[in-house]
């Protein structure tokens, strides 16, 4: 699978990130090659094969439903880039 | 010499009162302003808090309420979330990201005494076998100043050889502990999946990340590992296993131990003289009592490019949460939503982390999915039964941790799949979430060489005293880089 100019502007655009237009040539060249790599698992037989998603095959863990955290949203907004009022700050989305 | 000496030989020195940990603590933060110039191990010092640290472990020790680890200077890798401290993660997107908390393995090892001497310089989010994508610039291995330390955990494993610290902690998800451990001549180990927390510790790939101790020697990483391990509810994968005394069965007997050697480990691309260090450390286990008996790992060959579907596929669902908008980098003047969100991440990430952002973002897409991420979860459960097939005949598995010694900086830098085939030994392990540790054998010209030793899950005690017992007949951990013409001290 190779991917072109076009294709790696739009997975850019998936992913949220801006590329520099002079770099997404070399991007598709990279992230081709890195496919090219991935490609060799078509030839591995897996048909009766279940999917692994935990290397342990442990069940996810439940606990009881009860408040743990204290409130640390002071401590937490003291680091955000736009803080007002408590509230985080980003540009207007509704017109 | 305070800092060729390993964590129990401080130890000692600190209970007899030989030396304080204020003394012990400046000696090496000296050894820091030093010699960190040329290596750039450390992206963070924190000279106040060591020393204030320090002056609690003396005052325990005093009273006579020290453990194994009270006192002795580490550095943490700059993964780990440190309160009130700079935690990059190697990343202009977390320059300015003073954590609010501690990771569960930072307060693990505060509780246990240690003095933290600074944040560890790593590959920009762990993305990386050489140090070199790091935001900060790329680490020097402290063997040949031209060659990379491996990574990402290049720069706890050059504190810990250049003797900055006494120990350092990493974290390994597909060799970041392993590979830099042999490139620069120390111990390093991954333990089971599970088997330490991963609450605070920033998110690379969730299936595969775990955390270890890098050290000089086994038996430092015996007193790590049992101040890192433990069931915490903070984390959902964490395991509920039983933490053994893993000091108690270092130096128990070899004799009948079954080692397997992976033939797939021993062929192409592995370079001879790296083959013959290994083999010679396997001769060694055979006088020591040990069986040698031949496997076959047949799928080995699938690990490096299935890892390069699952761990791009979480990383790009883990790093979304750098958006620019409750923490970390943010751009200048957004024009909209959008854009704040596009050119805060463009702006903020290095081009590995992108182009893995990228990778795992199409291979989640909608019509490629079946194609590349469930087709990686079948061949991972492959990669998986192999190891399952062979600890049926094998109590460990052992081979060379890398192909080579280490590389030159700049060497293989702009060609990622090269790359990322550095690490064909490590990553197969992380995929089925089973321990490795790797372990110095003989240099090849002057390089160290490391040996990595798998075990069954949980089977950390056992890896240690494999290596340990290599230790106790064998100099090689004990040797050291020239970094000083003149000794200073």
């Amino acid at each position: 699978m190779s991917l072109d100019h076009s294709d790696v502007k739009k997975i850019a655009h998936l992913a949220r990130m801006a590329l520099d237009e002079s770099q997404v040539d070399a991007y598709a060249e990279d992230l081709s090659k890195i496919l090219g790599l991935v490609e060799q698992l078509e030839a591995a037989e897996t048909h009766a094969i279940e999917p692994m998603s935990h290397p342990l095959h442990m069940a996810q863990r439940l606990r009881v439903d009860e408040v743990t955290e204290e409130d640390c949203r002071d401590e937490n907004q003291a680091i955000a880039p736009s803080v007002v009022n408590g509230l985080y700050l980003v540009p207007k989305v509704i017109e | 010499m305070m800092h060729s000496k390993s964590i129990v030989e401080l130890g000692a020195g600190l209970q007899t009162g030989e030396f304080s940990s204020v003394e012990l603590t400046r000696h090496f933060l000296q050894r820091i302003e030093r010699l960190d110039k040329d290596l750039n191990a450390l992206i963070s010092t924190t000279p106040e808090q060591a020393l204030a640290e320090a002056e609690s472990a003396d005052q325990a020790i005093k009273a006579g309420q020290a453990g194994p680890l009270t006192g002795i200077p580490i550095v943490q890798k700059d993964i780990f979330c440190t309160r009130g401290v700079k935690t990059s993660c190697g990343s202009k997107m977390l320059d300015n990201f003073i954590s609010p908390y501690d990771a569960t393995v930072v307060e693990k090892l505060k509780h246990a005494g240690v003095v933290s001497l600074g944040k560890a310089n790593m590959d920009e989010f762990a993305m990386g076998s050489s140090n070199e994508t790091s935001f900060y610039g790329p680490v020097h291995n402290p063997w040949d100043k031209g060659r990379v330390p491996g990574g990402s955990s290049g720069g706890s494993a050059t504190a810990v050889a250049a003797r900055l610290a006494v120990a350092a902690t990493g974290t390994d998800t597909g060799g970041s502990i392993r590979q830099p451990a042999a490139f620069c001549g120390i111990t390093g180990l991954k333990p089971t999946y599970g088997r330490i927390s991963r609450f605070g510790m920033i998110a690379f790939a969730s299936s595969l990340d775990q955390a270890g101790p890098m050290t000089r020697d086994a038996a430092d990483a015996a007193l790590m590992l049992q101040a890192m391990a433990g069931f915490d509810p903070k984390d959902s994968t964490c395991a509920n296993q039983p933490v053994p005394d893993y000091s108690a069965t270092l130096s128990d007997p070899l004799e009948g131990l079954k080692i397997g050697l992976p033939r797939e480990y021993f062929g192409e691309g592995l370079d001879p003289a790296v083959a013959a260090s290994v083999e010679a450390a396997i001769d060694h286990y055979k006088r020591l009592g040990a069986e040698v008996i031949d496997i076959s790992l047949p799928n080995s060959g699938l690990a490096v490019p299935t890892y390069y579907v699952v761990a791009p596929a979480e990383c790009s669902s883990n790093l979304s949460r750098f958006d620019g908008v409750r923490f970390g980098y943010r751009c200048q003047q957004p024009k909209d939503l959008e854009d704040l969100y596009k050119r805060s991440r463009g702006e903020g990430f290095g081009a590995e982390v992108k182009r893995r952002i990228m990778i795992g973002t199409y291979a989640l897409s909608a019509g490629y999915y079946d194609a590349y991420y469930l087709k990686a979860q079948k061949t991972r459960h492959l990669i998986s039964d192999d190891f399952k097939q062979a600890f049926k005949t094998v109590d460990v598995i052992m081979g060379p941790t890398t192909p080579t010694p280490a590389f030159g900086l700049g060497e293989k830098v702009n060609d990622p799949v090269t790359m990322y085939l550095n690490d064909i030994y490590t990553i197969a392990t992380n995929l089925a979430g089973l321990p490795g540790v790797s372990i110095p054998v003989e240099p090849v010209n002057g390089l160290p060489v490391g040996l990595q030793i798998i075990g069954n899950y949980f089977t950390e005690a056992k890896l240690l005293n494999v290596a340990h017992r290599f230790q106790q007949e064998t100099e090689w951990h004990r040797l050291t880089p020239e970094l000083e013409s003149v000794a200073s001290d």
